[in-house]
């Protein structure tokens, strides 16, 4: 098991590292960077939608959504990150213990 | 700027949070509590280690191969982020091995939501040293209280690592364009969620994503 969990690491990381090996020619362009800023955005809210509205791949809404609301909420109000989650970890355990 | 630091251990603590439900589920999955370390120290993808150790629980040693696979495609991701931050960070020689470690969701949001490029690389190196260093501590901690913890699901840590991903991506929500980018990818994820297997939802968003930002370019 051991191995397994160091082959599967240096699996991820193979990803990680490939992209610093790209020449800086292709990737320093404004083009390229354009639209690697809206591939984070485009991958972190498609994890908010696994995250989020997903159960073993089927869509699901539960104590998840109203979570999420209060975290846009803080959010808004411009709430420290630890203060945000904490608040969404907590109102959606509240919410699983009454119902 | 004295704002970048707070911001990126806020995140840090944040990430641990739900870094204790990993290491929990790590070891009721059969791995030894070292095991689940090196999974946060060498590995350090949450979503590629929670792949890793809901494949190994359900399916056992006959899965590994499953599991290996499962990761290695959740960490597609990465490598964009890496290219993304390679002409920012400009790491030279066997120093990118450093910088590689540490590109994760965390790292590349706080840095591409910066206005100047050393603000960028500030931001990296201070959200990745210190999402390393929470995730590893808080991994430690679960995997030695084990299923102690019981079901992660009940302290809301599901909802935390939605939060998270939300909190992340906000500071780019105020610009319409990439409001418009954000909602497409996520109705994109969710719409194909049931139809192709796991860890591709994500990357069709982020191909939509793409996608967009290149023709209303046109």
């Amino acid at each position: 098991m051991t191995l397994a969990v160091i082959a599967a690491s240096l699996a991820v990381f193979s990803w990680k590292f490939l992209g610093y090996l790209v020449p800086e020619k292709y990737v320093s362009n404004p083009r390229f960077r354009e639209i690697a800023d809206a591939i984070t955005v485009g991958l972190l809210s498609s994890l908010i939608a696994i995250q989020g509205f997903t159960n073993d791949s089927v869509v699901t809404v539960d104590s998840r959504l109203p979570a999420l609301i209060l975290a846009a909420g803080l959010l808004y109000l411009r709430m420290p990150f630890i203060v945000v989650i904490a608040s969404a970890a907590a109102f959606s355990a509240l919410i699983r213990m009454f119902f | 700027m004295n704002r970048i630091p707070v911001v990126a251990v806020s995140i840090g603590m944040a990430t641990g949070i739900y870094a204790v439900s990993f290491g929990a589920l790590g070891v009721t999955a059969g791995l030894s509590i070292l095991e689940t370390m090196l999974l946060s120290l060498l590995m350090f993808s949450g979503a590629s280690q929670f792949a890793f150790v809901g494949v190994v629980a359900t399916g056992g040693m006959a899965a590994i191969p499953t599991a290996i696979a499962s990761a290695w495609l959740l960490g597609v991701r990465n490598g964009f982020y890496a290219l993304r931050m390679a002409p920012v960070l400009g790491m030279p020689g066997v120093t990118k091995l450093l910088s590689a470690q540490l590109t994760i969701d965390e790292s590349t949001a706080v840095a591409t939501s910066q206005a100047t490029q050393s603000d960028e690389r500030r931001g990296f190196w201070w959200t990745g040293i210190s999402v390393f260093v929470f995730w590893n501590l808080t991994t430690l901690a679960g995997a030695v209280l084990g299923d102690r913890i019981g079901d992660p699901a009940n302290y809301g840590l599901d909802s935390a690592a939605a939060a998270a991903f939300l909190g992340l991506v906000w500071p780019r929500l105020s610009s319409s364009k990439f409001k418009l980018i954000g909602l497409a990818a996520f109705i994109a994820a969710l719409a194909t969620t049931s139809i192709v297997p796991a860890g591709i939802p994500v990357l069709l968003g982020a191909l939509v994503a793409a996608l967009i930002q290149y023709w209303g370019k046109k």
